[in-house]
């Protein structure tokens, strides 16, 4: 990144205390830039009300794809384009066709929303991460306030503390 | 969070007073080149093994399949044995990763990631043999329906071999993801604790620049519960359908609809073995006995005695019908296989390996064991091999027709391409150990807080003066600790 962003940043060893404070923090009518944690939180996203993730929405309309996919192309090959008859079976032998059609459907809701997840994350090899303290992917977690004037810095970091921070700093990254 | 309850009399799984810190320490530490020389000695074993197997299958692609024993009457042998094994290995590790994440099993944690490796690699080996019994392996990508200058000629879709192509790279492609999109976060946390650059580029370039926000987080927990979704009916249709090769034929001994259950619990029960060979060698060697506990090795010693009992019951189930059918050859077939002049040793090999055996973990002093478990682990998994050499060359060695009735022996080129699967799913499996997070960081994480020891201790306190647990010896409950 070429134009860097000043944060306020908290941190905190433990999770309850975490979750405790970023409800008080909200209810101060602070607003919190993101929050990093070396594992998934239980209850964060609605502490922090995060619209739910539509990705399993995603993950249906790919399955269902890869099930019309698989479905077409055999109907052609099998029942058009070259129709035999296999152990005497129809030319358009649904029954048949129940393993390939529902392995296609998975492939493709499996692979779908993992791009999906990627792109959505915005995640790729080689990605150079924007890291605001390398503790957060081992014992600490933070929460950060990017610091654009429009909240009271002093304020919040009072508020940090007094709701259980082990450390209150300003970082540019 | 409060919402789950967790009852203080379950045994900690994670021991020793962990704290996160201590976590990421510990597991971090298999990654830095303190287990070395170990190390080395066993991947330099692994990879000449390996290597023997290379040259097997060189040698077979070269001289063509006259090289194997396999002959016109026992057209599918050792060949399709090793294939039908390797998948069944390859069972576990998503069984545990998807249907336990499901049934919300806390002791899948320590042990998901390595099974997952183990499924991975197991499906690799598996791969190796349908390919190279192709004999031309260089039309290999025949087995695929592409448009083609053959006609067009196009692949039989309503054939189970066909099926098996599509359900076995299915499988290969969502259990690869699956373990991948797992260890994004813990390649980010080797990224972190990284001391050179040229280490923090390469586990930045694995870990997709992961920072553990908390949206990503969200998106990523979802991601993995449908892809445990997925994975669930996925890991019993590949199993099943590898079951319908024999299903659905006419072969007395194959024509049979139990196969299908039949199979799926015979591999799970493999797979377990699997698991626990490997992760009885990989605790003591990287030092993860506060992670992969007593605990862990009994639940997999319980779904052992469970899945073998029930694959014991389709042994039995099998007879039954074959006598029950009035039908003289699955009759024949049968008698065959227990009491016949041939293969009679192989079939007894099967039943006390799978059926009699396990029955010693209806103890809980065994199934707490290590060494009971070790030696189980390894004669389940003899037993295993010896189940679909049972089902493949003792029914097709006596066919329809006497006169075409064949002995087959394996050659030094089919058991050297077996033994070099070996070699080539522990240099995989070593190389993994070597290099990646061995247990799932940010999971065990996750649970230290109700599953660790501490917790544990905590637990036990609260409810120290209620009635209910008055009876209770938490000297005894502690002393897992």
């Amino acid at each position: 990144m070429s134009n860097t962003k000043k944060y306020l940043v908290g941190m905190f060893d433990d999770d309850d205390v975490l979750l405790h404070a970023i409800k008080n923090i909200r209810k101060e009518g602070f607003k919190i830039t993101d929050c990093f944690t070396p594992f998934p939180v239980h209850g964060i996203e609605s502490a922090m009300s995060i619209e739910p993730t539509r990705l399993h929405t995603a993950g249906f309309m790919f399955g269902a794809t890869g099930m019309s996919v698989a479905l077409g192309v055999i109907t052609f090959i099998n029942a058009f384009d070259y129709p035999t008859i296999f152990g005497g079976k129809p030319y358009w032998a649904l029954m048949a066709y129940v393993p390939i059609v529902f392995e296609h459907t998975v492939l493709y809701s499996a692979v779908g929303m993992v791009i999906a997840f990627y792109y959505l994350c915005k995640l790729y090899p080689g990605k150079k991460p924007i890291i605001i303290d390398e503790r957060t992917t081992d014992h600490l977690f933070a929460l950060t306030f990017e610091m654009d004037g429009s909240q009271d810095t002093a304020a919040i970091s009072d508020l940090l503390k007094k709701e259980g921070a082990i450390e209150v700093y300003q970082k540019e990254v | 969070m409060a919402s789950h309850f967790e009852s203080p009399l379950r045994e900690p799984l994670v021991k020793g007073n962990k704290t996160y810190k201590q976590i990421t320490t510990d597991i971090v530490r298999s990654t830095t080149g303190e287990l070395q020389n170990r190390w080395i000695f066993w991947t330099t074993i692994s990879a000449i093994v390996a290597t023997f197997g290379v040259f097997c299958i060189a040698w077979e692609v070269v001289f063509g399949i006259g090289s194997w024993g396999a002959n016109k009457t026992v057209g599918w042998a050792w060949d399709i044995t090793n294939f039908v094994w390797w998948i069944g290995i390859g069972h576990a590790g998503t069984l545990i990763s998807a249907i336990l994440l499901l049934f919300r099993q806390k002791w899948r944690t320590g042990v998901n990631r390595a099974a997952e490796a183990m499924t991975i690699f197991a499906v690799v080996c598996a791969g190796l043999f349908p390919v190279f019994h192709m004999g031309r392996v260089w039309d290999a990508m025949f087995i695929f329906p592409y448009p083609n200058t053959r006609g067009p000629l196009w692949v039989n879709f309503t054939s189970p071999l066909l099926w098996d192509v599509f359900a076995i790279s299915t499988y290969f492609t969502v259990s690869l993801l699956f373990w991948y999109t797992g260890l994004v976060p813990d390649f980010a946390t080797i990224r972190d604790r990284s001391k050179t650059k040229g280490r923090w580029t390469f586990y930045n370039l694995l870990s997709f620049g992961w920072i553990g926000s908390v949206k990503h987080w969200e998106r990523w927990e979802s991601l993995s519960l449908i892809l445990a979704g997925l994975s669930t009916p996925l890991v019993l249709s590949v199993h099943t359908i590898v079951s319908f090769d024999f299903a659905t034929s006419v072969i007395p001994g194959w024509h049979t609809t139990i196969l299908p259950p039949y199979f799926v619990a015979g591999a799970i029960f493999s797979g377990f073995a699997m698991v626990l060979t490997l992760m009885i060698v990989a605790r003591y060697i990287m030092k993860l006995e506060d992670y992969i506990t007593l605990a862990h090795i009994e639940s997999m010693n319980k779904i052992l005695l469970l899945t073998g009992t029930m694959v014991g019951i389709a042994y039995l189930t099998e007879l039954f019908t074959a006598w029950y059918s009035s039908n003289q050859y699955e009759q024949h077939q049968f008698a065959t296989r227990a009491f016949g002049s041939t293969y009679a040793w192989a079939y007894w090999i099967m039943m006390s390996c799978n059926l009699i055996s396990p029955q010693i973990f209806w103890f809980r002093k065994f199934r707490r064991s290590i060494k009971v478990t070790f030696v189980m682990s390894i004669l389940v998994n003899i037993g295993m091999w010896f189940e679909r050499f049972v089902i493949i060359v003792i029914s097709l060695h006596r066919d329809y027709l006497p006169s075409s009735w064949l002995y087959y022996s394996p050659t030094w080129i089919e058991i050297g391409i077996f033994v070099g699967t070996i070699g080539i799913f522990m240099t995989l499996f070593l190389a993994f150990c070597r290099f990646f997070p061995v247990v799932a960081i940010a999971e065990v994480k996750s649970i230290l807080k109700r599953n660790g020891s501490q917790a544990k201790a905590h637990q036990l306190e609260e409810v120290a003066d209620q009635e209910v647990y008055k009876s209770v010896n938490k000297e005894e409950l502690l002393q897992y600790k």
